[in-house]
């Protein structure tokens, strides 16, 4: 019985990472039960990631300014206004796609700037600097559309937020999706074995060998299965590779990159990461460039998949993205906090609007439901916190 | 001769550890001024706390007499209830509400469930000129000066009709002028029958106002001095204060002294709130290599201050002087070009500006110098970074199961070793080492001292703030007293006695006034 209750234990200590886990599957089995099946659908499946892929591509910029101490409040505003920018360049400017895209990305990055400046070298904090860009860029965004709707985008444009990548084949299984499932996998098993076996060299606390096994086989069972099911249905939507690309590339970021241990360094100790040499104005006022930029990718992908740039666009959207993080583990007080589990946190709020909305639960009800889910959560985190500590 | 109004019986005070307090005891007669001095860290503040009831009856041994009656105070507000008022180094005032309303903080004039303003600002306005504070009771603390501030938690404390007053050093934040009225007025309370005890460290002040003084060193009385008798000279004080033997409690270490590598001349630092008020005034100090230099000082002498200025202006505001690498002068503005300049700076405090303390221990060992494991990707080798942070564990000795262990769960011996390794990874020219060995026990501190000789062996400077007279007799090479911002010695080893700096630590500006 021995090695029943060491696993016991040590699942124990990883129960934070693991519940966020559970939760997400709890959460998908209850809706697949309650809607007879149709969440878990093809179409469906490749909905929830169209559906939900703006609020999760905010989330990865959210977190990195959560976990430098600060927030952004301003970022559904910023989705609404580079909509409308989005709009009058390519509808009234008759601006070519790709340059009008690129454009949306150094206003996004202007935007950032503009935050960035007030908050780094004037020091005033985020919470208001982004409260007041939250009015100012959706006054913004009403201004430049004159309150109207812009719509009937190029189609390429909507592609961004609405296609799929090429399909071969018409019927069945669509391969190139399958191909980049598999390939997926492979990378992930690659990685995570040659990290095991550095690890080893270094002598360093690993976890357990079946604990490794387990995870790998669950994290390649959900990207097959998800790969599975777009590929039964039209295939690898667009947004999911840009998603793709941002998670990984964001996740180098902060693991790896000097940046990226500046920002935690930040957020765990602002006194000692200055008194260490670090720059703290200079990274703080990037952290927010960069947040606008992945705020404006947001804008296009979202303004692309509806295929309109409206004044409301985007009401809400920080909110969302702010829940997605502090669901996926990240401290308020800064230094604590992951791309991936900010990820997961997103989609557990994804999954949990799009099974209320199969079920027809009314929006009231809806909010009272999320709102909750967020409570429970950091609710979890700190009730895990206090009681290492007690130990 | 007067009553005794106040007796503390074989008080003894135990902290997980350390023996803070031993055996003390005191007796106050009433109306008089009674110094209690000695050291930091002797115990002075942990006694005033157990005096107080911020350490409730019954978490220490011992009895207090109150006019020779037994008293169990469980909280401040027991004692206070008696009439003994701490005020504490730190000013306890609420900075954004006005002086009558933090006079009357928790001890509202109420009428009804409201609060009678006019009654408020008309009682303190009475107290407020008893003090001899002529500014409206409704100025906000933020307006007005640490020295009026200080005369305001006086007035709070008699608002609470107070018997006995204990200030733990009122004058280390003012200046002269401030000073001097602080102790004017405590001669008067001391006239309408207050009692007064006072911790301080300024000789001249404690000649000046005390009756008595009690001298405390390592938790336990060394002896009581009638000021107004023979014999009780400042020489006695100092050697009351300082008479531990120094014993082997450091390694040998031979010095081998090169080129100059530091040289700061003419360093004046302003407070950063209080621009008129000089932290470090006119001070020059230099290192070099393979030296050990100490900079002795006693609590508010602007040690720290000196040090973080220093090291890219981290301290204070209107700063003025040159510093000098190896003859050149250089610019020390922002941390990244002193570090650049090959200066590091080790703090005294080391959980609020040392570490990512939820951090692990590699990354911030790392945090200082990242940019010597970047590959070719600009991209951290993370293997490296542990191979680094190994060494470092390895070389001092650094108690951890693994370099990924979060170092708030660290010992503070341990977590001093991080903060040593961050800086010796960064390979500076120059460390600032600012009480190096606070928070750590006795082994530990001889591992540090090892390594602190070690660094000097490898031919960088070393400058050592220490509140530890022992210390720094035991390790350093020559030691500069700072008083009062100013650098008033520079003492070879050969010279250096407990004695003979505490001189130098305790001597005071000429006074611009009788």
């Amino acid at each position: 019985m021995k090695p029943l209750t060491n696993a016991v234990q040590y699942l124990g200590s990883q129960l934070r990472q693991i519940g966020l886990f559970i939760a997400l599957i709890v959460i998908v089995v209850f809706f697949q039960i309650t809607t007879n099946g149709i969440t878990l659908a093809p179409i469906n499946v490749s909905n929830l990631v169209v559906q939900n892929s703006y609020i999760l591509i905010l989330a990865v910029g959210m977190v990195m300014v959560i976990i430098a101490g600060h927030i952004d409040l301003s970022v559904g505003s910023v989705v609404a206004f580079i909509g409308a920018m989005a709009g009058v360049m390519m509808s009234e400017w008759h601006i070519p796609w790709p340059l009008a895209v690129f454009f949306c990305l150094v206003i996004g990055a202007l935007v950032g700037a503009w935050q960035g400046f007030w908050i780094a070298y004037f020091g005033i904090p985020a919470f208001i600097v982004t409260l007041a860009g939250m009015l100012v860029f959706r006054g913004a965004a009403q201004i430049a559309l004159g309150n109207q709707q812009i719509s009937f985008f190029p189609i390429e444009f909507r592609a961004i937020g609405s296609g799929f990548l090429p399909a071969f084949g018409t019927t069945g299984y669509e391969p190139l999706t399958l191909i980049i499932g598999v390939v997926a996998s492979l990378a992930i098993v690659a990685n995570a074995a040659r990290q095991r076996m550095v690890r080893r060299k270094y002598n360093l606390e690993d976890e357990p060998i079946w604990w490794f096994i387990v995870k790998l086989v669950f994290l390649i069972g959900l990207v097959l299965t998800v790969a599975f099911l777009l590929a039964s249905y039209n295939g690898t939507p667009i947004v999911l590779v840009i998603l793709g690309v941002l998670v990984v590339a964001y996740t180098v970021v902060m693991q790896r990159s000097v940046f990226g241990r500046h920002i935690y360094a930040i957020g765990g100790n602002l006194n000692a990461a200055a008194l260490s040499g670090i720059k703290t104005k200079r990274v703080t006022f990037l952290l927010f460039v960069n947040m606008g930029v992945i705020a404006a990718i947001a804008g296009v992908v979202f303004t692309a998949g509806l295929n309109l740039a409206g004044p409301q666009a985007g009401t809400g959207f920080e909110l969302d993205a702010i829940s997605a993080v502090f669901i996926g583990g990240a401290a308020v007080t800064g230094g604590i906090g992951t791309i991936p589990g900010a990820i997961i946190g997103g989609l557990i709020i994804g999954v949990l609007n799009n099974g209320m909305s199969i079920l027809g639960v009314d929006s009231d009800y809806q909010l009272l439901i999320k709102g909750l889910v967020l409570l429970a959560a950091v609710a979890f985190d700190v009730y895990n916190k206090r009681r290492s500590v007690g130990r | 001769m007067a009553d005794t109004i106040l007796e503390m019986r074989n008080i003894s005070k135990t902290f997980p550890g350390v023996k803070a307090l031993q055996d003390v005891s005191i007796s106050i007669e009433e109306g008089s001024v009674h110094a209690i001095c000695g050291e930091n860290g002797a115990g002075k503040s942990t006694l005033m706390k157990v005096l107080s009831g911020v350490y409730p009856h019954g978490t220490f041994d011992g009895e207090i007499l109150l006019r020779g009656e037994p008293v169990e105070f469980k909280s401040i507000n027991d004692s206070e209830a008696a009439g003994i008022v701490i005020i504490h180094q730190e000013l306890a005032l609420s900075p954004y509400l006005s002086i009558a309303e933090n006079i009357y903080l928790g001890n509202e004039k109420q009428r009804g469930g409201f609060i009678d303003w006019n009654e408020t600002n008309l009682e303190a306005g009475k107290l407020l000129k008893k003090v001899g504070l002529r500014d409206n009771p409704i100025t906000k603390i933020v307006d007005i000066g640490v020295g009026k501030q200080q005369l305001v938690e006086i007035a709070k404390a008699l608002s609470k009709e107070v018997k006995i007053l204990i200030l733990d050093e009122p004058t280390a934040a003012l200046n002269d002028d401030d000073s001097a009225h602080l102790l004017d007025l405590i001669r008067q309370l001391k006239q309408q029958g207050i009692t007064s005890i006072i911790i301080s460290h300024k000789l001249n002040e404690i000649k000046a106002i005390a009756d008595r003084v009690t001298i405390i060193r390592d938790g336990r009385t060394i002896e009581t001095l009638e000021m107004h008798e023979e014999g009780a000279s400042e020489n006695r004080i100092i050697k009351g204060m300082v008479g531990r033997d120094v014993a082997s409690r450091f390694p040998d270490h031979v010095p081998h002294l090169g080129e100059e590598l530091l040289r700061v001349e003419h360093w004046t630092v302003h407070h950063p709130l209080d621009r008129t008020r000089k932290v470090v005034d006119d001070a020059n100090i230099s290192v070099r290599a393979g030296e050990i230099v100490g900079i002795a000082g006693l609590m508010g002498a602007g040690r720290t201050e000196l040090a973080m200025s220093i090291f890219g202006h981290s301290y204070g505001v209107g700063i003025s002087g040159q510093v000098y690498k190896r003859g050149v002068p250089v610019s020390v503005n922002t941390v990244s070009k002193a570090i650049a300049n090959g200066i590091a700076y080790s703090t005294e405090d080391r959980k609020r500006y040392g570490l990512n303390l939820i951090d692990n221990i590699q990354r911030n060992i790392s945090i200082a110098a990242l940019d010597k494991l970047v590959n070719w990707l600009k991209l951290v080798d993370a293997h490296r970074e542990t191979t680094v942070a190994n060494e470092y564990r390895a070389s001092m000795n650094i108690k951890t199961p693994n370099v990924t262990a979060v170092t708030g769960k660290l010992s503070g011996g341990n977590q001093q070793k991080v903060v040593l390794s961050k800086w010796m990874y960064a390979d500076p020219e120059v460390l600032i080492l600012d009480e190096p060995t606070r928070g750590i026990d006795v082994g530990a501190k001889y591992e540090i001292y090892t390594i602190i000789d070690r660094l000097a062996d490898q031919g960088k400077g070393v400058i050592v703030i220490s509140s530890e007279l022992p210390e720094l007799l035991g390790i350093c090479d020559r030691i500069y007293t700072l008083s009062e911002g100013r650098i008033t010695a520079d003492v070879p080893r050969e010279k250096a006695t407990a004695e003979y700096l505490m001189q130098f630590m305790t001597q005071e500006r000429e006074k611009t006034h009788v």
